[in-house]
């Protein structure tokens, strides 16, 4: 008979079973990873190439060639302020009148709610079917809005057929199509925010305009930085409007990120240009959207601390 | 009695008894217009399986893809008597034109053996062949165990034969020796003008006879009539502002897009000569056309004219067809003139386009597709396209000259055939063939934009446009 030294260790076999549930449970999240990076590697690929559908023979790699090649370009540049300036005045429009729709339909009455729902009608169009209805609407011959202003003394006002207008006109149709949905969510905001200090400062008598801009605002900014987030990265992704209105024109005018590479793939058959501009769109629309995310955070960590 | 009347229609197809014969002897018998239709189609689809396999892919189903278009039309109102002929199932998908061209491109660079075949415009083979997703149809033609017979390939006409045949190279010639038959036309369109002669006679002005006059009858019919505009041409940002009355009126004076020397291209644009049309035709669009011209398609185009918004236009013949018929306000208005923009010139000059089929190379039935393609084309289906439907312009020449074809036009549409004859001999594509065709049609399209909105002048904005394409010609190695 032998004994086992005390020194040795004792092996502990652990025959819990294996914790399988957490890994099942996170696959679907795996795999819609899988299923967003697939395409967004190959678009990084691509744009690493000279890839022209139609001249096979010249495709190769030229690693950051396009990327160059864009920043050496008037054009891209052009396209860079447009989509940015595009972005600025829809968010800021948009923000802007949902807060005040917001601010008037705030108190629950029969009356509000309805017109709060039919106030969403726009936002449950197709916004290539809103373009087209302006379309119609400011034609010069028989648009009701030509017509319109034609009473008001301008005659030839050119909507999105000018240079000078079609950047207005584009707004004009991506506002009346998204403003509800800024109004939806700082409504919702609005609603949900605690009522004792507006009740403590109706008694103190404050004026209205200071509760707004000392009590409603500073309240209310975490809706609204989620609100303009939202707002923004579809904006500056806008395609539908202003292809359906003037196919990035008239001239460059209004040539913005996706139309331009939704050109350069479908019509010119440039694949690697096309994707190079898609990832210099993504690289703008992350610090875009880290900034604004940072600065959400932080009024939420404030609110927080405050409360 | 009904032995006779099918022998009667047999005889018609076969061409042993005449059209009036042949009215003369169904009346006769008491044969409907509706029922002598049915036997007709019926009759000529045995004439056409009389000499030739048609069943060869019998049990086989097809898919194509179509663009919402009248030859798409009269093809569908016609397609079971493919389907008795053959024994091929057909389906297809149908959009409008618009989206149409990015569903033709999204569906062959994926590779998709989807579709069978498609139409498609000469111009658009010119990206599609290189890229290896057509089907070089002369290995078919070519082939007579592949080709009935009697399809008569000699019979299209042979300018469209020749633009749609190209060898791939650069700048190469259409139709020359060596040229792939991408695609087989169907149908096609000249560019001259159509115009409302209801509003010729209230302005008192005659028909122009080149871009001098054009300009000015156009700026007068708009000061005169106080309503409609002068003259409707496209405008919005594409290749298809340029393909139609602005590349005839262009190409009629002598000017190019680009020249070929020793197999380098180089943008022609800004020639002394080019200038100076382009200064035209800017002031005119500045001075007589639609004031949202910048969104033009032909649509619009055509709209205007069939409602009355616009005094004439210099665009696809067929459009000027189509608004002259229908529920169109000026229904029975219009006319027709060929148009040379030069006044030196000596005939017109029209740049062609040509609705086509082609097929697609990730067909797996390959064979039945172009059973499919060699049906549609035939001379049965056109003639049955420009006798029954809206099949215009035809592209057989034996269909020009059928009477019933052409008393029906000239009875209907006053005035169109002599505008077809009179420029067809003309008639071909004036574009230079190569594959950065869509790029340099789309920038040409936005400075044109520019120079209508004097946010550049014609001369500059030339010599930056001839500039960026030399340099866009380079980095793809072709200039």
């Amino acid at each position: 008979m032998t004994s086992q030294p005390i020194d040795e260790p004792i092996r502990v076999v652990d025959r819990r079973p294996v914790e399988w549930l957490p890994y099942l449970l996170s696959l679907p999240a795996l795999l819609v990873c899988i299923g967003i990076l697939i395409p967004f590697v190959t678009a990084l690929y691509y744009s690493a190439l000279r890839f022209r559908l139609n001249l096979p023979a010249l495709k190769g790699f030229i690693w950051f060639g396009n990327y160059i090649n864009l920043l050496y370009d008037a054009e891209f540049w052009n396209t860079v302020s447009i989509s940015l300036r595009y972005t600025a005045l829809t968010v800021g429009v948009e923000l802007v009148f949902g807060l005040i729709i917001a601010l008037l339909l705030q108190r629950q009455t029969r009356l509000n709610n309805l017109i709060s729902v039919l106030l969403l009608l726009p936002l449950m169009t197709a916004p290539a079917i809103a373009s087209l209805m302006w379309k119609l609407m400011t034609n010069p011959n028989f648009g009701i809005l030509s017509y319109l202003v034609s009473l008001a003394g301008v005659s030839d006002f050119g909507w999105a057929s000018s240079p000078s207008t079609a950047l207005f006109t584009v707004v004009l149709v991506d506002v009346w199509v998204y403003t509800p949905f800024m109004m939806v969510l700082l409504l919702a905001g609005l609603r949900s925010l605690p009522q004792q200090p507006f009740e403590a400062a109706a008694l103190d008598g404050v004026p209205r305009l200071f509760v707004f801009f000392r009590i409603t605002l500073p309240m209310l900014s975490p809706y609204i930085i989620t609100a303009s987030l939202f707002r923004l990265l579809d904006a500056i992704q806008q395609f539908d409007i202003v292809y359906a209105m003037t196919q990035g024109g008239p001239g460059n005018t209004l040539l913005v990120f996706q139309v331009r590479a939704y050109l350069e793939f479908y019509q010119y058959t440039n694949v690697g240009k096309s994707a190079a501009l898609l990832v210099v769109l993504w690289m703008i629309t992350y610090v875009l959207s880290h900034f604004f995310i940072k600065n959400w955070l932080r009024l939420r960590e404030r609110s927080h601390a405050s409360a | 009695m009904t032995d006779r009347i099918k022998a009667l229609f047999d005889a018609y197809a076969a061409g042993r008894v005449s059209r009036r014969d042949l009215m003369r002897g169904a009346a006769h018998l008491g044969v409907t217009a509706a029922t002598a239709n049915v036997l007709l189609g019926s009759s000529l689809v045995e004439a056409m399986a009389a000499d030739y396999d048609w069943q060869a892919q019998k049990g086989t189903a097809i898919k194509l893809l179509l663009n919402k278009h009248p030859y798409a039309d009269a093809m569908i109102a016609d397609i079971e008597n493919f389907k008795k002929l053959t024994g091929i199932d057909v389906s297809y998908d149908v959009f409008p034109e618009d989206v149409y061209f990015d569903k033709v491109t999204a569906a062959l660079s994926s590779k998709s053996d989807q579709y069978d075949a498609f139409m498609t415009g000469a111009y658009m083979t010119w990206t599609y062949g290189p890229a290896g997703w057509v089907v070089d149809l002369n290995e078919y033609i070519k082939d007579p165990k592949k080709t009935n017979p009697s399809f008569a390939w000699d019979d299209v006409l042979p300018g469209l034969r020749a633009s749609t045949a190209w060898n791939g190279v650069p700048g190469g010639e259409l139709g020359s020796a060596d040229a792939k038959q991408w695609c087989i036309p169907w149908g096609y369109e000249l560019n001259n003008l159509a115009y409302n002669r209801t509003m010729f006679d209230k302005a008192k002005v005659s028909v122009p006879k080149n871009l001098g006059e054009l300009k000015e009858t156009a700026a007068k019919l708009t000061k005169d009539l106080g309503g409609p505009y002068g003259i409707g041409v496209r405008g919005s940002r594409s290749w298809a502002t340029i393909h139609p009355g602005f590349l005839s009126g262009y190409a009629n004076f002598g000017e190019k897009d680009l020249t070929v020397n020793g197999g380098k291209l180089k943008a022609a644009m800004n020639s002394t000569g080019s200038k100076a049309f382009h200064q035209q035709w800017v002031d005119m669009i500045r001075e007589s056309g639609p004031k949202n011209w910048s969104t033009y398609t032909w649509y619009q185009v055509g709209a205007d004219l069939g409602a009355g918004a616009s005094a004439m236009i210099f665009d696809a013949d067929i459009l000027g067809y189509f608004e002259n018929g229908g529920d169109n306000k000026e229904k029975g208005n219009l006319g027709y003139a060929p148009f040379a923009a030069n006044p030196a010139a000596k005939a017109p000059t029209p740049n062609v386009w040509i609705w086509s089929l082609a097929m697609s190379s990730f067909s797996k039935k390959k064979d039945a597709a172009w059973k499919f393609m060699q049906w549609a084309t035939s001379l049965e289906h056109d003639l049955f396209g420009a006798r029954k439907m809206d099949f215009v312009n035809p592209v057989r020449a034996s269909v020009w000259k059928d009477s019933e074809f052409r008393d029906r036009i000239a009875k209907s549409y006053p005035g169109y055939l002599e505008q077809h004859d009179v420029s067809a001999p003309g008639a071909k594509i004036y574009f230079t063939a190569q594959p950065l065709f869509f790029d340099v049609t789309t920038q040409w399209a936005e400075t044109l934009q520019k120079m209508v909105a004097k946010e550049v002048q014609v001369s500059e904005g030339l010599d930056q446009l001839a500039a960026s394409i030399d340099k866009q010609l380079r980095e793809a190695g072709l200039g």
